[in-house]
């Protein structure tokens, strides 16, 4: 086994990382690009859409409508020992709406597709597919990333929406079944109490998230080496990528969204 | 095997400016993480010539048909390839030189998610402007080449190792390209299979003079090229009679530690009097 110095490995070190950072931005930026460059793959983006947003639909559904009901419950814990109970409705509405339904949406789907995309791609690349499909003319990232991207964010949107009503409605059931709340209540509280500010938070966040699990999955997919070991490390490092730049970027947008629109 | 008809215009292009070499490489050097692979090679390959290339594992063979197809840079040095200089051109003007190319990979590479015809009409596809009715007869053309006419909608995941292959190189001559680089195409199959395969490379060379490099560890292969011809009539592969042996286009070149050590026809071959050459062929 060859010895290298420790400047030599921290060189190779920062160069590698800084070549990754290079590597991801290029992609990204392509995906984008091939946007305005024929052949466009409209049907590989249709049966994305299917894969990612209808396949994801059943954990959307039930975490959101969980997540709602959890924070209902911890909301009127505390509510409760200051009689404002019928903030409930508020409370829900304005956590599901601007962070908990973006969030838990984007770290769902990125479970599921970051690491979906980066075991297909993965697999194509240790088995020279990827290679082929260049030899044949075709570039990967038009036939292959393009079309993941623009149905994940695509898809992420509407998931969200989907995700938001049904926390509310999680919300809403918990509020109504356990604490005898008026559902009529607990709907108009929730419904007037969102602004401009809250649904444009709650919208532009899984635009931006969605952007991120497919660039990230399919990434981490097209850098894959090593045989089928290296496809397992590509998946893993897809989610824990995506779910932490998911979570920072998070921060990011409501802290420049607060900005722009000012504190409530 | 019935041998699909060539389009007039692949026909004419191929016949133009027959002198020029297919693929040329000029002093290519290559490494991988600081070790040198190819180390300042060069040689040509003729409009119309099958060249094999061997050498030991790891001596760079495969290396020299991703850099032909640009799938690869070099770190100095040119390639020309139907006399276009790969190393300078973009991704995207690549893309459309790869289109006259056609590669057989190592372990054939097809698209595991989409079915025989698919796979074979992927490039039919892309182009966007043919026919599906075209596009059928292509592809069963291909196949029939290859003998896989009733494996069309099957996956290659169903298909055993040497139909595979087979399915490869239906892929790589459906758009009838002007060059095809196929690496190890017999590799790991059995010697009946493996003679099947180097027939239908045979016949890609002398029926449709396609200029071809052939990566492969198996010496008795690249022999039975270089002392048979497709004889189109009985449609098969027969011996050259004695007085022709060697007289087909099929070039030899053998690498060892990054450099061409040798680069000729079979006659130069038999008569090197290199000491590793000589125990190469023995």
């Amino acid at each position: 086994m060859e010895l290298i110095s420790p400047t030599d490995f921290a060189i190779d070190f920062a160069r590698d990382r800084v070549q990754a950072v290079q590597d991801y931005a290029l992609l990204a930026a392509r995906s984008v690009t091939n946007l305005f460059r024929r052949p466009l793959y409209v049907a590989d983006m249709i049966q994305q859409a299917d894969l990612i947003g209808v396949g994801s639909l059943p954990i959307v559904v039930l975490t959101g409508f969980f997540i709602g009901g959890a924070l209902a419950l911890n909301s009127a814990n505390t509510l409760q020992r200051f009689g404002s109970l019928s903030l409930i409705g508020q409370l829900v509405a304005v956590g599901m709406v601007t962070e908990l339904g973006p969030i838990i949406t984007g770290l769902m789907v990125s479970g599921r597709n970051a690491s979906g995309m980066a075991s297909e791609l993965g697999s194509m690349v240790v088995t020279e597919q990827i290679d082929a499909m260049r030899a044949l003319g075709t570039d990967p990232t038009k036939k292959l990333v393009t079309p993941r991207v623009i149905s994940t964010v695509f898809m992420l949107f509407f998931l969200t929406i989907i995700s938001d009503a049904c926390g509310l409605a999680g919300g809403g059931a918990v509020s109504s079944l356990m604490f005898g709340m008026d559902w009529h209540q607990y709907w108009s509280t929730a419904w007037q109490i969102l602004v401009f500010r809250d649904v444009f938070t709650g919208l532009v966040k899984p635009v931006l998230f969605g952007f991120i699990i497919a660039t990230v999955g399919c990434y981490y997919g097209l850098s894959a080496r090593g045989g089928t070991q290296g496809v397992g490390r590509a998946t893993t490092q897809a989610v824990v990528a995506s779910s932490i730049l998911i979570i920072i970027l998070d921060f990011f947008i409501t802290r420049l969204v607060m900005t722009i629109f000012g504190y409530r | 095997m019935t041998a699909p008809p060539i389009p007039v215009e692949s026909a004419l292009k191929s016949s133009q400016d027959a002198s020029s070499p297919a693929i040329v490489f000029e002093q290519v050097s290559i490494a991988f993480e600081r070790k040198p692979v190819l180390d300042g090679i060069s040689f040509h390959l003729a409009k119309g010539e099958t060249k094999a290339i061997f050498g030991v594992a790891g001596s760079g063979k495969s290396t020299i048909l991703k850099l032909s197809l640009g799938l690869l840079k070099p770190d100095d040095g040119h390639i020309y390839v139907l006399g276009e200089d790969v190393t300078e051109l973009s991704e995207e003007a690549l893309f459309d030189l790869r289109r006259k190319i056609g590669m057989v990979f190592q372990e054939s590479a097809l698209f595991d998610s989409l079915t025989v015809r698919e796979n074979v009409a992927f490039r039919l596809f892309e182009e966007g402007n043919v026919s599906e009715d075209e596009i059928e007869r292509r592809v069963r053309e291909a196949l029939s080449f290859v003998e896989l006419e009733h494996t069309v909608d099957m996956f290659p995941s169903e298909l055993s190792g040497g139909m595979r292959r087979r399915v490869a190189i239906a892929r790589a001559i459906v758009t009838q390209p002007e060059i095809i680089l196929y690496d190890s195409p017999t590799g790991g199959l059995d010697p009946v299979t493996s003679n099947t395969i180097i027939e239908l490379v045979v016949k890609q060379r002398d029926v449709y003079k396609t200029s071809s490099l052939l990566v492969t560890h198996r010496l008795q292969d690249a022999f039975t090229m270089a002392n048979h011809y497709f004889d189109r009539k009985a449609n098969q592969m027969k011996p050259l009679p004695p007085g022709a042996r060697g007289e087909v286009p099929m070039g030899f070149l053998i690498l060892r530690d990054g450099k061409v050590i040798f680069d000729g026809d079979v006659h130069e071959l038999a008569q090197s009097k290199d000491e590793y050459i000589r125990e190469y062929i023995s």
